[in-house]
């Protein structure tokens, strides 16, 4: 049974592009164009793995990251955060918010799918949540 | 019996016996076992303020003004309680000056001036002679009385025998005698006399034993106790409006109120209590418990003067018997012999502290103050180069005694009966209030100068002769009394008493206000009028800043000369002896072996001038020093040197100020502006890091499509094709982007190019319909023109016109429904100028939204379906163009109701230049 992955991004040609690499990676995908609708489909979607665009309209990233966190039904859901702006404190948001790995646009997709797959593949390299070590900003 | 030669052997025994106390003192003194260096012995010396006037004289008020005597006593209580701080620093001071007397204080304050010292010293010997002659006037009288015992009778007046029978004749001479015998033996460097402060303590205390034993006597031997003696006097009407609160109808709160003010001067200003309290200190931490040692002696004086005048007038019929002689003729009749000759004592005692002390200090003063500064100025004398001017120091202040008493004799022959003792005192009181103003202006204030002291004391004096000196010889009879009552040449409003109409008071009280009003306005006035020199300056700084001094006073000689020579000078007045002996000392503490290895350097000098001080005053020593020590004398030229300095440096530390607040301001300035600054780095920051994000998003799609169209070459075509369709658009997007960043930012910079010309709107406005009607077509939007037919031209650059005119149409074109999409492009002219408003039936835009719409990177759309195309910056990049013209650019909207984005331009005739003139910048 292929893994779900929920992708949540607002930019149309980028999250055509993102649903492209995941569908041939063989995974079953969903699409999120805002925060909300992101929050909306977890439970009902379930995905093993969410690309999560850190800036998005209505709830951000990082908030739906939290609820994800929050949420114990979803203890089994990895996060890759997707990161636009090139400054660490986002990285590190991201991370503090519980993501389990991220990439800046403009991303490389090879490496973009690798980290997928990564996520998904091995539980063990799976992080807990809160064991990334914290960074003092 | 009391035989005359019983009196005379009782007083000469007594004086004997001040005589022993004195040489003990003065021996243990010379051993360093100083007797009077104590609390008590000091407070008891203050107490010769106490004199016969005391004794005899407040019994005499009390029966006449009842309490009104007290004022006298609650004055210097006053002043040691509250006042204690003013004559410690009076102590400093005079301790470190080696002041030698209440002129040479003077003097000293105001620039070591000998024309001040000579002034105090000729107004406190007329001031005090009256005082003298008060003691006089007691101890004869009171000897007269006694000699007729058991008889009561008055003595005949004053002036009435021929000199040599007179007994006041005689007590004057013998007190010369004691005077001279108890303060000019030795000259010392500084002017202090322990054995004479030892024998003036033993005094206060006889006085104070007798009094309280003719007050214990009186009130329980002859009555049944105080309350018997005031029952008594209640019965008697003259007697009972004596103990009202104020003392009968001679007192009034002003009297009491000027009284009590005088007295306070008095204390510290009389010159024997300046002598006692000032210079003939040795510690000051005596002065705290003579505080309140001194005010309870007071009250102890004064316990037994009402009962004492309540008894007298009791027994006596009145009018027969003197109230002045109450404590003495009380016990008189009641054939108490040794009561009566121990009460003589007491007075005796009261009158002879008095007079040594007060001759021993206006002879100080005479000498150092008046004589020497006089000698040392006649040529004719040589005195400068005499070699032992010791003996004629002490010959100077002997002859000054013996004058002091005979003055005291004649002012007690010609005026003496006029007046009670009390108000005889209170002349002189009168007279050493004069010194307060320079005094104590001089103590606190450093402005005070010389013209203003000279002037002040000038001015008191002569009001107190005029008020108080000239209505006492009158009523002698040697002016006439017309004087007093009618004023000179019958000239009313100039009467003594009731100067310029001032009525109502007593003399004394008329004096006192009078006299101070005078002293303190020409005190006050001379100072401020007159600058003071640089010599009053370094004086005046010394005397108001004495805590603030280290060691020695500092003296401005600047010249110098040889040890040994100052040692000869030194020499000349104390003795070559004692002159050696200090030297050696000096030279000691200096680490030198001897005199001769000593520098004639200005410490030297200063020491030098300092043990002359202690000895003629500090004026003379000045003067000369000034013969043997090559002075550079501080001359015109060289003291406007110091002063223009000083004003440098005033300047100079002013320009400072100025500078320091331009620095504030420059600094508030600076801080501002960084901030400013801090605003647009965080703004520019915020640009770059939101172009960045804009610039990445095209970016991102660009690259993944580009890798994905690679990495999978077994993509269908029809994918292939949409991909790549992508690519291309967010390639577009790109280039878009960066031209309006550029754009913009050549907008805000000032950099971009306008080419501005006189432009007709409504060629433009049908211009960018045109350009659009492509993509209303395309998107089903219905565009409607209304313009005027003609409007005003304008001042703008057509491309940039066009450029706004375009971004308001396809805006509205995107955000209008499609099919049902109405626009209206609108043209009219009005008053200042031009305007166009395009207005949508589409989404419209909330209140909040549409301030925000104009922002960068802002962009407002319904992003649940579809994000807008747009950069971000086109409103923006319009609204700059629009102001850069002086015009307006905004919007009305509803949402849901469509949007009217308007803007507006100013004719080319109203505001052409201003176009032109940025057009140029």
């Amino acid at each position: 049974m292929a893994k779900r992955v929920l992708i949540a991004e607002d930019e149309p040609s980028i999250l055509a592009s993102l649903e492209f690499l995941m569908r041939r990676a063989g995974y079953e995908t969903r699409n999120a164009a805002d925060g909300e609708e992101a929050l909306q489909l977890l439970p009902v979607f379930r995905p093993h793995l969410v690309l999560l665009d850190i800036m998005l309209p209505r709830r951000s990233g990082l908030d739906v990251c939290r609820e994800i966190r929050a949420d114990a039904s979803l203890s089994g859901t990895r996060v890759l955060m997707l990161t636009a702006k090139g400054g660490n404190r986002d990285h590190e948001r991201g991370l503090e918010a519980g993501a389990d790995d991220y990439v800046t646009k403009p991303f490389s997709t090879q490496d973009l799918v690798a980290r997928a797959q990564a996520l998904l593949a091995d539980p063990v390299l799976r992080l807990a949540p809160g064991a990334i070590p914290r960074q003092d900003p | 019996m009391l035989q005359g030669w019983i009196i005379v052997a009782a007083s000469f025994a007594y004086i004997g016996l001040l005589f022993a106390i004195a040489w003990f003192a003065d021996r243990r003194a010379a051993r360093g076992q100083s007797v009077v260096s104590n609390a008590w012995v000091y407070s008891l010396s203050l107490a010769v303020y106490a004199t016969a006037w005391t004794f005899y004289g407040s019994v005499g008020r009390a029966a006449t003004d009842g309490v009104g005597f007290l004022p006298i006593y609650i004055g210097p209580t006053l002043t040691m309680l509250l006042g204690w701080f003013v004559l410690r620093k009076m102590v400093r001071i005079a301790r470190l000056n080696r002041t030698t007397s209440l002129a040479d204080f003077v003097a000293s304050r105001y620039g070591k001036s000998a024309l001040i010292g000579g002034l105090v010293t000729v107004i406190a010997v007329i001031g005090i002679l009256p005082y003298i002659s008060l003691q006089l006037k007691a101890v004869s009288t009171s000897f007269q009385i006694l000699l007729g015992y058991p008889e009561v009778a008055m003595p005949p007046p004053a002036g009435s025998m021929v000199v040599m029978q007179d007994t006041a004749f005689y007590v004057a001479l013998f007190m010369a005698l004691f005077a001279i015998a108890f303060g000019t033996r030795q000259l010392d460097a500084a002017e202090r006399h322990e054995g004479m402060v030892a024998a003036i303590a033993f005094e206060s205390l006889v006085k104070l034993v007798a009094f309280l034993a003719v007050g214990i006597y009186v009130a329980y031997f002859m009555y049944d106790g105080l309350g018997d003696i005031f029952a008594r006097a209640s019965g008697r009407p003259d007697l009972e409006v004596l103990m009202a609160p104020l003392g009968g109808a001679a007192g009034s709160y002003a009297n009491w109120v000027w009284l009590t003010v005088l007295s306070m001067f008095a204390i510290v200003f009389l010159p024997r209590q300046f002598q006692v309290a000032v210079i003939e200190n040795t510690d000051e931490r005596h002065l705290r418990r003579a505080a309140w040692l001194f005010p309870l002696y007071m009250l102890a004086i004064n316990v037994f003067v009402l009962p004492i005048a309540f008894g007298g007038a009791l027994h006596f019929p009145p009018g027969t018997v003197d109230a002045d002689t109450f404590v003495l003729t009380l016990p008189m009749t009641q054939k108490a012999e040794g009561l009566a000759l121990f009460v003589f004592i007491g007075g005796l005692s009261a009158a002879t502290g008095m007079v040594i002390v007060e001759t021993v200090a206006l002879s100080t003063m005479i000498c150092n103050d008046l004589v020497m500064p006089l000698l040392l100025r006649i040529r004719a004398f040589r005195l400068s180069e005499q070699r032992d001017l010791s003996s004629l120091l002490l010959d100077i202040r002997r002859a000054a005694i013996i004058a002091l008493l005979m003055g005291g004799y004649f002012y007690y022959l010609l005026a003496g009966e006029a007046y009670a003792l009390v108000s005889i005192g209170l002349i002189s009181f009168a007279a050493a209030a004069q010194f307060a103003p320079a005094v104590i202006g001089g103590l606190y204030w450093r402005g005070g100068n010389r013209t203003g002291a000279l002037a002040g004391l000038l001015a008191g004096f002569s009001v107190w002769i005029y008020t108080l000196l000239m209505p006492a010889f009158a009523r002698s009879g040697w002016l006439g009394v017309e004087f007093v009552e009618r004023g000179p040449f019958g000239v009313e409003l100039l009467r003594p008493h009731q100067l310029f109409g001032l009525a109502g008071l007593d003399p004394i009280t008329h004096a006192m206000i009078w006299s101070m009003i005078a002293n303190v306005g020409a005190y006050v006035l001379g100072s401020v009028i007159r600058r003071q020199s640089a010599a009053e300056h370094a004086q005046a700084t010394l005397f108001v800043d004495v805590y603030q001094q280290t060691g020695e006073p500092g003296s401005s000689w600047r010249g110098a000369t040889s040890a040994s020579a100052l040692q000869t000078l030194v020499g000349r007045f104390l003795g070559p002896a004692r002159a050696v002996e200090l030297f050696t000392a000096y030279a000691r503490l200096r680490g030198a072996r001897s005199v001769d290895e000593l520098e004639g350097d200005r410490d030297l000098v200063r020491f030098a001038e300092l043990q002359l001080a202690g000895t003629i005053g500090a004026a003379s020593a000045r003067t000369m020093v000034a013969t043997v020590a090559q002075e550079e004398p501080l001359g015109l030229e060289e003291v406007m040197t110091i002063i223009d300095e000083a004003s440098q440096v005033i300047a100079y530390s002013h320009r400072l100020e100025e500078k320091q607040q331009e620095l504030e301001e420059a600094t508030r300035e600076l801080k501002a502006a960084n901030e400013r600054l801090k605003e647009l780095d965080r703004l520019k920051d915020d640009f770059i890091s939101t172009v960045t994000h804009e610039l990445r998003t095209p970016l991102t799609s660009i690259r993944a499509f580009s890798e994905i169209l690679h990495d999978n070459p077994d993509l269908d075509p029809g994918e292939r094709q949409r991909f790549l369709a992508l690519v291309i658009r967010e390639s577009e997007r790109l280039t878009r982007l960066i031209n309006q960043v550029l754009d913009l930012a050549k907008i805000e910079s000032g950099l971009a190019e306008w080419r501005t010309a006189e432009l007709d709107l409504r060629e433009i406005v049908l211009e960018a319909i045109h350009a659009t009607s492509a993509i209303f077509k395309s998107r089903g939007v219905t565009v409607e023109a209304r313009l005027a037919p003609a409007v005003a031209p304008v001042m703008a650059d057509r491309d940039r016109l066009m450029q706004v005119l375009l971004n308001l149409l396809s805006n509205a074109a995107k955000f209008c429904t499609p099919g049902t999409g109405r626009v209206e492009v609108r043209l009219e002219g009005h008053a200042g100028g031009v305007r166009v408003d395009v207005e949508d039936n589409g989404v419209g835009i909330s209140r909040e939204n549409q301030a925000l719409i104009f922002e960068k990177f802002r962009q407002v759309g319904d992003t649940l379906t579809e994000k807008p195309a747009g950069t971000g910056l086109g409103l923006a990049i319009c609204r700059r163009i629009v102001g850069h013209f002086g015009g307006r650019l905004w919007v009305e909207s509803e949402p849901g109701r469509g949007s009217v984005f308007s803007f507006d331009l100013p004719a080319a005739a109203a505001a052409g230049g201003a176009g032109r003139l940025v057009a140029n910048a």
